[in-house]
């Protein structure tokens, strides 16, 4: 099978951005599990309404760890609302495309990146 | 450093081969099928090529007919054999860890009506004389069993299973690519019927094989043409290729005692030192009955293609079973079969040692792979 990932997103597998774990996030989530071969876990900051800080934990192939290191990258001082429309089909432009059978890996990547964003308004919601 | 321990997927050619390929793409190079003084010469030269072969499997020249490589032989064979047969018996047996090829031809038999049924492995990764009992009759007209496991380079009784099959009127079919030099075929011994092997898994080149078919057995031919092989293969002879592989073979068994201690030491080497220094590794399949070649490792926690390619990054080939490596997303069949549980499917790692392999470049692969697992390991969610 071809597998030609692009420079950048090799780069970003060996060298990702914001990976590891964070103490008392604002916002909390885990996407995919072992059973599918791939897992990410997302971890927020918020401050004035913008993301100050995201991380995140792999276990997954070499565009899982790429596409969560490039979104992590791109959305960090975003306001939640441009954060939230990220879109997975920009995480593939900006790494300069995926192989075909990789693309699942974005799209698990800004669906996982969301639903701790959503963690994080559910959390608002219950303090205010 | 530059270290290839994916033998089990190809080998490189060895320069002695080559050598003695060569003259049949420059001088040599005649048709086998004309009648000119330059096809005669290739002609005799391709009869010896079977005696040669014949003589190290145990069988007999007519039998050998060349092929593009193993799976073409597998095909050739299953769906042949099936094919020809079917007015006699329309039940076709093979295990279900048979590499693609065969487990593809059996589908599209099932899809043409033919009864398909799966020997299980056990555990070990073996296919037992007691699972092929239980479901072999007088109905089955060809058992597939594999020799040795590509994946987990495990090592099937095949006398006894073609024991088993005879015992029921059966042929029996072993697709042996991944057994050479590691097992002494024997074709007229173990009472195999029919074998399939390709040139470039022992030091011989790409794109030629062997099918083995005992005398008298019907086989419906895939390709159609010149007539050559007897009718069962039509196509020019690959004499380049052909030449190549009946030397490789030649090699292959001639230099087997010091070529099986050698990958045996660098396996069990690699092995005893990672399973010290690297935590929660475990091997996938028997160790006793494995070609000494063949090490399949569990490392829990992360992912096999990920692994696969941070070592690639720093020079190493390796293979993975991973489903982010299949192009159909599937993970490993045959880890599947023996039973591993689904969370540990995605992280399992072939390394297969070969002839050119060196103790420096293994102690090269042991720096890397700690390395690699504790990179990613150090950002794994599982714990």
């Amino acid at each position: 099978m071809a597998l030609n990932y692009s420079k950048k997103t090799i780069n970003h597998f060996l060298n990702p951005k914001n990976i590891g774990e964070m103490k008392n996030p604002d916002g909390y989530s885990q996407i995919g599990n072992m059973l599918c071969g791939d897992q990410l876990n997302f971890f927020l900051k918020v401050r004035n309404g913008k993301i100050k800080d995201v991380k995140f934990l792999s276990f997954g192939c070499a565009s899982n760890i790429a596409t969560a290191s490039l979104l992590t990258e791109k959305v960090k001082g975003m306001t939640i609302a441009e954060a939230k429309k990220y879109k997975w089909e920009t995480v593939v432009a900006e790494l300069g495309g995926l192989p075909s059978q990789k693309i699942h890996c974005s799209v698990m990547a800004v669906e996982g990146f969301r639903k701790a964003i959503a963690d994080y308004e559910k959390k608002q919601k219950h303090s205010r | 450093m530059k270290v290839y321990l994916d033998n089990g997927a190809t080998t490189r050619l060895d320069p002695r081969v080559l050598a003695k390929m060569r003259p049949y793409l420059t001088e040599k190079y005649g048709n086998a099928s004309a009648i000119n003084y330059l096809g005669q010469a290739a002609y005799l030269d391709l009869m010896e090529a079977k005696k040669r072969v014949a003589k190290l499997l145990g069988g007999e020249p007519a039998g050998v007919i060349f092929t593009s490589g193993a799976t073409e032989a597998n095909n050739l064979i299953i769906k042949g054999v099936a094919l020809a047969n079917q007015a006699k018996r329309k039940k076709i047996i093979i295990s279900n860890i048979e590499h693609p090829c065969v487990r593809e031809s059996a589908n599209e038999l099932a899809r043409a009506g033919f009864q398909v049924e799966f020997v299980p492995a056990n555990s070990e990764g073996l296919v037992t004389p007691e699972a092929l009992r239980k479901i072999i009759d007088k109905e089955t007209i060809l058992v597939s069993v594999m020799a040795v496991n590509n994946e987990i380079g495990t090592i099937n009784d095949i006398a006894a299973l073609a024991k088993i099959a005879h015992q029921y009127g059966a042929y029996f079919h072993t697709d042996a690519a991944q057994a050479i030099p590691y097992l002494k075929i024997d074709i007229k011994k173990m009472g195999i019927d029919l074998l399939s092997l390709s040139g470039h898994k022992f030091y011989g080149p790409k794109g030629v094989g062997v099918a083995y078919i005992k005398k008298g057995i019907k086989v419906k031919p895939l390709m159609v043409g010149g007539g050559q092989e007897n009718n069962l293969r039509s196509g020019t002879y690959n004499l380049p290729g052909i030449m190549g592989l009946t030397f490789a073979l030649e090699l292959a068994y001639k230099e087997r005692a010091a070529y099986l201690k050698r990958v045996k030491a660098l396996r069990d080497y690699f092995w005893q030192r990672i399973n010290q220094e690297i935590s929660g590794l475990k091997i996938n399949g028997s160790m006793t009955k494995r070609i000494p070649a063949n090490l399949n490792v569990q490392f829990t926690s992360i992912e096999g293609e990920a692994i696969l390619m941070d070592l690639s990054h720093k020079g190493i080939c390796v293979s993975t079973g991973s489903a982010c490596s299949a192009a159909n997303l599937q993970a490993s069949h045959v880890l599947t079969a023996i039973g591993l549980s689904k969370n540990l499917l995605n992280s399992n790692i072939r390394f297969s040692f070969g002839r050119f392999n060196t103790k420096a470049e293994i102690n090269y692969t042991i720096k890397a792979l700690k390395e690699t697992v504790k990179r990613l390991r150090s950002f794994s969610p599982i714990k």
